[in-house]
């Protein structure tokens, strides 16, 4: 490892939202930041704010309106997808649509961009994919069917899925979502150890702000007028979580990094 | 971990060629096992015999072979491509699209007027209008398709077609005379005899291409299975991948329908058979053993449509709807759920 500071991904005045023939609904402009190998990045911002409509911009779901997006230092529009497939894996919020894939299958899913014409798996494969599953500690549910298992197991596979996809980047939409108290710290923490463990940086939207405030080394903060990105410790002290909602109803409070209801 | 295979695929094989076997060794005229098995090597002294063999069940069972096997891959295409247990080879409109086609031949030749009618009605006209009704309303698919991203909304603008050709043969038979209504009856009730060898050789060179294509869209079809934008993700182009997938289906079912009418069920039935067996969602897997299933099935209710030793030879799509119908009922009584 160098002290050298390596940006892995770098966004600048990048602008989201959805276009149509007749109009251009902007949901967000102005967007700049750029992320460091091997971090934990956290992105936070209420509901309706553009979070989910950024990171498929990044994973190059939808195109940008306007800006531009470097991974690796290539623009992303330049990049085919078999070739991001190789440097960015994701974790969706939408529902699986085979429940019948075994584990094992699942995650092997994951070796698609390496393996020949027909999808077999070589031993170097297999052995990706084994060491995916105990990086998550799911071995042990490598033969279950999908249907079997529960939500925070479930989450867990497609984070092993990603893993497998052997990628620099995994990006994760709202990856806490339909979770216990539990299982929400126990993604993130997996998250936070599988970047010091693997060296990939992960980016993941959430709503879990007090968590991420623990875990992240980056938070990116977005609000309707800008985005702020930056170490969780530095935005609390501006004062970037405050304005984050209407104050009538919750606060944030400073001294324990967490949201107060209001009496 | 890895699931050995290697057992099922031969003993699905076996019995495969038993079938096969049997099928071809019953029929109204009864032939003896061994004479049967001779004929197959050239080598019998009855001639009506070998002649019933070679010209008459085996293009029926070899028939049977591709059409069963071909609708139970069309089948399990269309169900991941459109991520709906329910799809089938005819949900797209194929098999209406090639309904229309020989509706028109059939039921328009009045039309035309007498003349015409004469020319227009034989087996080739038919052929041809099918497989043509049903490369247009694929067309058509198509060019939605490439438009509309949401594949469910694919899979109701073909069942919108489907009610559209429905509603054009219906007109149609309001103007047709009781025989030719009759003829096109006799049509939908699919038949797999009656195929010379020449047709054959059509037959099998179009389906081979669909099957190919199907054999090379077996990666894709495994990732479509997370869903198109994890498939995407993975490195997938959703739109060629698509394309191939629409493109091997219409020309699988599209020429079984032209050549063998309208088959139900095989390939509804099949693919879920097949994953209630083998219990796994590998298409590498799924494709061959689909294959070998659909094959036997078809070769079974073709066995039993002939109606051992009798004269008799009922409407085989009667029996696959008898047969398939269950299969179906079966499966989602006993997980419940339809799942893929």
């Amino acid at each position: 490892m160098t002290t050298h500071k390596r940006n892995i991904v770098k966004v600048t005045d990048l602008s989201i939202g959805y276009k149509t023939k007749k109009a251009e609904t902007v949901v967000a402009s102005n967007i700049n930041f750029e992320l460091e190998k091997g971090q934990l990045i956290g992105l936070v911002g209420a509901n309706g704010i553009g979070k989910s409509t950024l990171l498929r911009t990044l994973i190059k779901v939808q195109s940008a309106l306007n800006g531009n997006i470097s991974i690796n230092g290539n623009d992303l529009n330049s990049t085919s997808t078999i070739e991001l497939a190789k440097q960015l894996s994701i974790v969706l919020t939408e529902p699986l649509i085979s429940k019948n894939l075994s584990v094992f299958e699942l995650v092997s899913l994951g070796r698609h961009p390496y393996t020949n014409w027909i999808g077999n798996l070589s031993e170097e494969d297999v052995s990706t994919v084994n060491n995916a599953l105990e990086h998550v500690n799911i071995l042990n549910l490598k033969d279950k069917k999908c249907y079997e298992l529960s939500d925070g197991q479930l989450q867990k596979v497609m984070i092993a899925r990603a893993l497998a996809q052997d990628t620099a980047i995994i990006v994760l939409d709202e990856p806490t979502t339909h979770l216990d108290m539990y299982h929400k710290a126990y993604i993130l923490k997996l998250l936070q150890k599988l970047t010091k463990e693997t060296g990939k940086t992960i980016l993941f939207s959430s709503h879990e702000i007090d968590l991420a405030i623990q875990l992240c080394d980056t938070m990116i903060v977005m609000q309707k007028d800008k985005v702020v990105c930056d170490q969780p410790c530095n935005l609390i002290s501006q004062g970037v979580f405050n304005s984050l909602f209407p104050k009538d109803l919750i606060a944030f409070d400073e001294k324990t990094g967490s949201f107060r209801v209001a009496k | 971990m890895k699931t050995n295979y290697t057992y099922p695929f031969l003993i699905l094989t076996v019995i495969l060629l038993f079938c096969f076997v049997l099928n071809i060794s019953l029929g109204s005229v009864s032939i003896p096992f061994s004479e049967v098995l001779g004929s197959l090597f050239g080598s019998v002294d009855n001639e009506t015999w070998q002649v019933i063999i070679t010209k008459v069940r085996l293009p029926k069972a070899i028939t049977a072979i591709m059409v069963g096997s071909g609708l139970g891959i069309s089948g399990l295409l269309m169900q991941t491509l459109f991520r709906n247990p329910l799809a089938g080879p005819f949900v797209l409109g194929i098999s209406s699209g090639a309904s229309l086609g020989v509706a028109i031949v059939i039921l328009g030749s009045g039309l035309f007027g007498g003349l015409f009618a004469t020319v227009l009605i034989s087996k080739w006209s038919i052929v041809i209008a099918a497989s043509l009704g049903s490369f247009l309303v694929l067309l058509a698919v198509l060019a939605v398709s490439s438009r509309v991203r949401d594949t469910m909304a694919i899979l109701i603008i073909g069942l919108m077609f489907g009610s559209i050709t429905a509603a054009i043969v219906s007109v149609l038979s309001y103007f047709s005379s009781a025989e030719q209504l009759q003829q096109y009856i006799f049509w939908g009730f699919g038949s797999l005899s009656n195929l010379s060898w020449e047709e054959l050789l059509i037959f099998f060179c179009i389906y081979s291409v669909g099957i190919v294509l199907s054999i090379f869209s077996v990666k894709g079809l495994n990732a479509l299975l997370l869903g198109d934008n994890y498939a995407k993700s993975l490195g997938l182009s959703l739109k060629s991948s698509r394309f191939v997938i629409i493109f091997a289906t219409s020309l699988i079912a599209g020429t079984i329908t032209a050549f063998a009418g309208p088959i139900a069920f095989i390939g509804l039935a099949i693919p879920h058979l097949t994953r209630q067996i083998f219990k796994t969602t590998n298409h590498k897997i799924l494709l061959p053993a689909v294959f070998l299933f659909g094959a036997i099935v078809m070769l079974i209710c073709d066995s039993i449509a002939q109606v051992p030793t009798s004269d008799y030879m009922l409407p085989i799509n009667a029996i696959t709807a008898l047969v398939g119908a269950p299969v179906v009922i079966w499966l989602l009584v006993r997980q419940r759920k339809m799942m893929f």
